[in-house]
This record gives structure tokens, C-alpha cells and sequence, in this order.
């Protein structure tokens, strides 16, 4: 077994939000992350899935502290990175990279492919010669499918599927062990996604990195991910091996999310068995008590209310949050 | 009759580097009580079909051809006789369920409005049937949210009071322009229950426009695929799935992530991008992209051409089904 690069423990992250007026508000916290263990180990990809609001983004900014972290540790190859300071964070960046959903928007419009690409050497090779830095940078888009070419364009003349490949190669170049795609595919038409995601799967084997991909896709999280993660209201609902997940989901809410998602069968489509849950995911300002999922389960029982379920090992590798998992 | 008949549409736009062709040559045609999914990538011109229809294109769009409504001729009508149709017979639900509701009007006036507009009735009566209408699409505290503003509302329950205020007036034709792509998947199902829930009482004509094939496979009676500005395809849902004939439907349909089936290794793609709408490809706007091409694609455009019963295609290359 490959030993963990990265192991989270206990992860909170708590935003502070006013509520009432600017006078007599009074602050509370916004509980995006609350209570995440994870480890990720080299050459593995870790699927994150959850509805908007979850916590999937902050817990991939957490984890590259990006965010201010409220308690816990997130160890990188044996360190805190939670306990370190600002340069020796910068150092460990090196290793540390992501890739933003937005394709267009994470890439500043005043600089050529080519620089935007290059930054990371500028800032943490400031000495490399610029023959160097350009060889690299022809080296990597070469390797995420862009045509060197191309390298003193300008983000606007490129179409979203290639944006999202310049950010990529620009994640790339420093040779990191883990990435953490944030919604990578999910602003990207069908043909283009499937490009991307076989860029991704052949970078992650002939790197050997680790990812960390978060989706709101269950079927695209299903194609790239080793294990998988289920998220809701900032907890872990349901973390599995990718097949056991799929194939016997543990969790209610895990059950409904993949019911939830449409196959493209027509036969297949209108004969599954729908199970559809009612409401809204409630507000992360006032989350219920107990079981945060219990608002719109259909299994919730007094028990729900009372106790919070922690994560119980269902089998080898699959654990699951519920206080009635063995029932379902 | 059918309900919508769209007859050799053209759409064109005028912009500061030239002429865009955003629809072109596009037919089709839509019964009662049918939905009709249209499915295609961005730019394919799925959207401004229909908002040429509705008499919605930006300023510098110029629209060519038939688009009649119970067999009246939409094209190049006047405000007025859009104003009548938009709503009462036939109305639109757009993406963004925020952004198409108005920020500073309360839910019960901007549903109201409609009936008060198109049947002149009371507004303690519009009120009345508005309150039915939220019941109708499953919105919870119905009287409550008649007096909220639409910021107060989650993006799902935002999505349902559009698709109450389109069915206010029971209109004959329905276009649902990516009804769920804003929202999470769980709340995505509540809503297409809904829709399906409409088609079927109501006998309700749906256009439904998507890139998601997995919502046209529960809902579409037909399929149309579109590809830079024309229909590439069209025909029986069940058909189209079964056994798609253009490469550029079954490159989609292989490319989709599917939940039933256990992915290994790599995806299926379809090479390249989707073309540049103010220079198309010569011959037919796919060959760049296709693995089938031939010399002919490249210099002759292929046209719609009945492949089967209820199917159409426009390629000269029989793929066979594998």
C-alpha cells in the first residue's frame, strides 16, 4: 500500500457571518467544514460530491490553506501545514497546486498563455535562465495538449475547453504530487469534459499525483475516482472505495443523490425506481440538531434529532454516518 | 395542425467582426401534447431557435423563414401580436430562475400579472388561481411565499414559481430552455417530475431545450440534435438512443459520463472543438471533427434526409450501429 501524502484530521472551518443589523447583529458561524477526516494517498484520486453549499470548495481550499482553518490538521507528507507560517506554506505550494472551475475567469486576461504558464517558475526559480523557463513551459503544454503556437496568446482567444487546459499546465509545471480540481469539468460542454478528464487521468499515471477532484457530476466523479467522498451540510455522509460506493450506497442520502441523477436511456430512465427527496438543503447558519441530513430523510426517527451520527466502518474501507445504515 | 412548425429558419446576428450564422435552415415540427428535446453544445443554436420564435432575439439578430404558431406565421410579427401570444398560448422557462424574475416585485404580483394581463380578471381572483398554481408545483407554505420577493426564495422553489407563472394562462406550448442546469441534483428531479406531471394532465406541447441527454431520456417523446446552427438529427427518443446514425450523436452519447456503468480507463472523446460560427467548416460543419469523414463531407453540405420511419439525418456516411 502506498503510504498517505496527505491526512486531515478533524478539519473545521467556521466563517463568521452577521446576522441581524450592523448595530445590534451579532455574529455566527457559518459551519462550511465541520469535522472532515480524510488521507489521500500518492497516485490516488479522491472524489468529493455533494449539492451546492456542502462544503465540497471550502474543503479543497482547506486543505491548500487557502482559507483560514478553524481547528484541526491537515499534515502534508508528515508536517502541519495548519501550524506553519506564511513562507514555509509557500514552499509547500510547490507541491500543492488547483485548478479552478471557471476556466476564463482564473486566468488573468493581461497576460499571454505563455506567462500566465511560466508564473509559477518566476516565482519560485527566480534564477532559472528564460531558455529554461521557455523550454519548460513549450515542454508542458505540449504535454496538456496545447500547440506551442499558441503560447502568446491571450486567454480571450481561446475556447473554454483550452483555458482550462492552459490552467492546467499551469498547475503542472511545478511538478506537484497533488492537485485539487475544483469543478474542472463542470463549465465545459459534453465533447470538451471528456477531453479534459482523459488529460487529467493521464497526467495523474504519468505523475503519479494525487487528486483531490470535487464534482457535483456523480457520474463523471464515478469515471476518475479511486475512493469517493459524500458531503452534506459540511459533514461526511458517506466515504467509500469507488465501486462499493456506487454499487452499494449505505447511506439515504447517497441513495437519493445518485436516484436523482438522470441516465441518458430512455428505458432505463423511465422504468428506475424514483426516490426523490423533498425540500431544499437547509440553511449551514442553522443546521438541524443530531443528524443533519434527518430534515429530508425518510428514515429520520427520534434518534436523528438527538444523537449526531459519527462514521461507522460498514465494511473494509466503506464508512458511513448513519444511525440506521444496518436497516436500509 | 401541428402546434409549432418551423420551416427553414435562418438566424443571423450583426456583429463588429462580421456575420454570425446562429441558425440555419432549421425545420421541425411539434404536436400537441409532445415534448420535443433539442439537444446540443454550446453555439449549436438551440436556444435561438426558439427565442426567434418568441420574438426575443437581441437587437442585432435577424431572423429568416416560418415560424408558425397554430399556423400563424410569428416571423416578423408586430410587438402586439407577440405580447398576445407570449404567456397566454405559449411561454418560456428560462435557466437562470433568478435573473428572470423580477427582483422587486412580489411572487403573487408577478404571477398575477399575468392573469390580470391576458384574461383581465380581479386581483383578489388572480391572487386565488396564483396561490392554486404554487400548490400545483409543490411549492410548501404557498400563501406565505405569495409575499415574498424572489431573493427570499432557494434557487429550486425560484425555478417552480417560473414554471407556475408559465402555466398561469394553460398555454397550448411550453418552451423550457434549460430548466434544471442551474440547480443541484436532487432538486433537478423534483422539477422534471413536475414538467412531466404538466405534460401528461395538461396535454401541454414541450419544447425542452439541454445538453443533458439524461434529462431528454426521461422526458422526450422526440429528439432533435443540433450542430453549429442546423438539426444533424432528429427522430424517436427511444430510437435515437438505441441506435444514433449521425457520428456527432453517437460521439455524444458515447462522451457522456453514465452513472449505470463502471467507468475504465479512458472516455470516449470527440477530437477538436466546436466550430467558429463566423467561419464554418465548407461541406458539413462536423467533418473537422469526424471520424468518418469523407472527401465528399468536405466540399458538399449534407441535408436532412428521412433514414427511417420518424428519423432524419444529415450525413452522407451510413454508420452502422456497433
Amino acid at each position: 500500500m502506498a503510504q498517505s501524502l496527505l491526512q486531515v484530521r478533524d478539519l473545521k472551518v467556521y466563517f463568521p457571518v452577521r446576522t441581524g443589523g450592523v448595530l445590534f447583529g451579532e455574529y455566527t458561524a457559518l459551519k462550511a467544514v465541520d469535522g472532515i477526516s480524510f488521507d489521500l494517498k500518492s497516485g490516488e484520486t479522491l472524489g468529493v460530491v455533494g449539492e451546492s453549499g456542502c462544503g465540497k470548495s471550502t474543503l479543497g481550499r482547506a486543505v491548500l490553506q487557502l482559507v483560514p482553518v478553524t481547528a484541526g490538521a491537515v499534515s502534508w507528507l508528515g508536517s502541519d501545514l495548519t501550524q506553519q507560517d506564511k513562507a514555509e506554506i509557500k514552499k509547500c505550494r510547490q507541491e500543492l497546486q488547483i485548478v479552478f472551475q471557471d476556466p476564463l475567469a482564473s486566468l488573468d486576461p493581461r497576460m499571454t498563455a505563455g506567462d500566465i504558464i511560466a508564473e509559477p517558475l518566476r516565482n519560485y526559480f527566480p534564477q532559472m535562465s528564460s531558455d529554461e523557463r521557455k523550454a519548460k513551459v513549450q515542454d508542458i503544454m505540449a504535454k496538456v495538449g496545447l500547440l506551442p503556437a499558441m503560447v502568446n496568446r491571450y486567454p480571450h482567444e481561446f475556447s473554454g475547453g483550452q483555458c482550462q487546459r492552459i490552467g492546467i499546465a499551469r498547475a503542472m509545471i511545478l511538478r506537484p504530487k497533488l492537485i485539487v480540481c475544483d469543478e474542472p469539468v463542470s463549465a465545459l460542454d459534453v465533447s470538451i469534459r471528456a477531453q479534459v478528464i482523459n488529460l487529467l487521468m493521464d497526467l495523474q499515471k504519468t505523475f503519479n499525483l494525487s487528486l483531490i477532484f470535487i464534482s457535483h457530476d456523480l457520474a463523471v466523479v464515478r469515471h476518475i475516482s479511486h475512493r469517493v467522498m459524500v458531503m452534506y451540510l459540511g459533514r461526511v455522509m458517506e466515504l467509500a472505495e469507488r465501486e462499493s460506493l456506487y454499487r452499494t450506497p449505505r447511506h439515504p442520502y447517497t441513495q437519493a443523490l445518485l436516484a436523482a441523477v438522470p441516465i441518458p436511456d430512455p428505458d432505463k430512465e423511465r422504468a428506475k425506481k424514483r426516490l426523490i427527496l423533498t425540500g431544499d438543503p437547509p440553511s449551514p447558519l442553522s443546521p438541524p440538531s443530531g443528524c443533519v441530513f434527518r430534515t429530508r430523510c425518510g428514515k429520520a426517527d427520534d434518534t436523528c434529532t438527538s444523537a449526531t451520527p459519527v462514521l461507522d466502518a460498514a465494511s473494509s474501507g466503506h464508512e458511513v454516518a448513519c444511525h440506521h445504515w444496518r436497516n436500509i | 395542425m401541428s402546434i409549432l412548425d418551423i420551416r427553414n429558419l435562418n438566424v443571423r446576428f450583426a456583429t463588429q467582426d462580421g456575420e454570425v450564422s446562429a441558425v440555419n435552415d432549421v425545420s421541425l415540427s411539434l404536436e400537441r401534447g409532445e415534448c420535443l428535446g433539442i439537444v446540443g453544445e454550446s453555439g449549436s443554436g438551440k436556444s435561438q431557435t426558439f427565442m426567434a420564435g418568441m420574438g426575443l432575439l437581441a437587437a442585432n439578430g435577424r431572423p429568416t423563414g416560418k415560424v408558425l404558431f397554430d399556423g400563424k406565421n410569428l416571423i416578423g410579427a408586430d410587438e402586439d401580436t407577440f405580447n398576445a401570444v407570449r404567456g397566454d398560448r405559449m411561454s418560456m422557462i428560462f435557466q437562470d430562475p433568478m435573473t428572470s424574475l423580477t427582483p422587486h416585485m412580489r411572487v403573487g404580483r408577478q404571477l398575477g400579472e399575468v392573469l390580470i394581463r391576458h384574461r383581465g380578471v380581479s386581483e383578489a381572483e388572480a391572487r386565488a388561481q396564483s396561490l392554486t398554481m404554487l400548490k400545483r408545483v409543490q411549492i410548501p407554505e404557498a400563501e406565505r411565499r405569495l409575499d415574498m420577493y424572489p431573493h427570499e426564495l432557494s434557487g429550486g422553489l425560484r425555478q417552480r414559481v417560473m414554471i407556475a407563472m408559465a402555466l398561469m394562462c394553460s398555454p397550448e406550448l411550453i418552451i423550457a430552455d434549460e430548466p434544471t442546469t442551474a440547480l443541484d441534483v436532487t432538486v433537478q428531479a423534483q422539477i422534471l417530475d413536475i414538467l412531466r406531471d404538466v405534460k401528461e394532465r395538461l396535454n401541454t406541447a414541450v419544447i425542452l431545450i439541454t445538453h443533458d441527454l439524461g434529462v431528454i431520456a426521461g422526458l422526450a417523446d422526440r429528439v432533435a440534435v443540433m450542430y453549429a446552427g442546423r438539426i444533424v438529427e432528429v427522430g424517436d427518443v427511444r430510437s435515437i438512443f438505441a441506435d444514433p446514425r449521425h457520428p456527432y450523436t453517437r460521439g455524444l452519447l458515447a462522451c457522456t459520463p453514465r452513472l449505470d456503468e463502471a467507468g475504465a480507463g479512458l472516455m470516449t472523446t470527440i477530437s477538436g472543438q466546436p466550430p467558429n460560427l463566423q467561419r464554418l467548416p465548407s461541406g458539413c460543419s462536423f467533418h473537422p471533427r469526424c471520424a468518418h469523414v469523407t472527401d465528399r463531407c468536405k466540399t458538399e453540405r449534407p441535408l436532412l434526409e428521412v433514414v427511417g420511419p420518424s428519423r432524419a439525418k444529415a450525413c452522407f456516411v451510413d454508420v452502422k450501429a456497433a
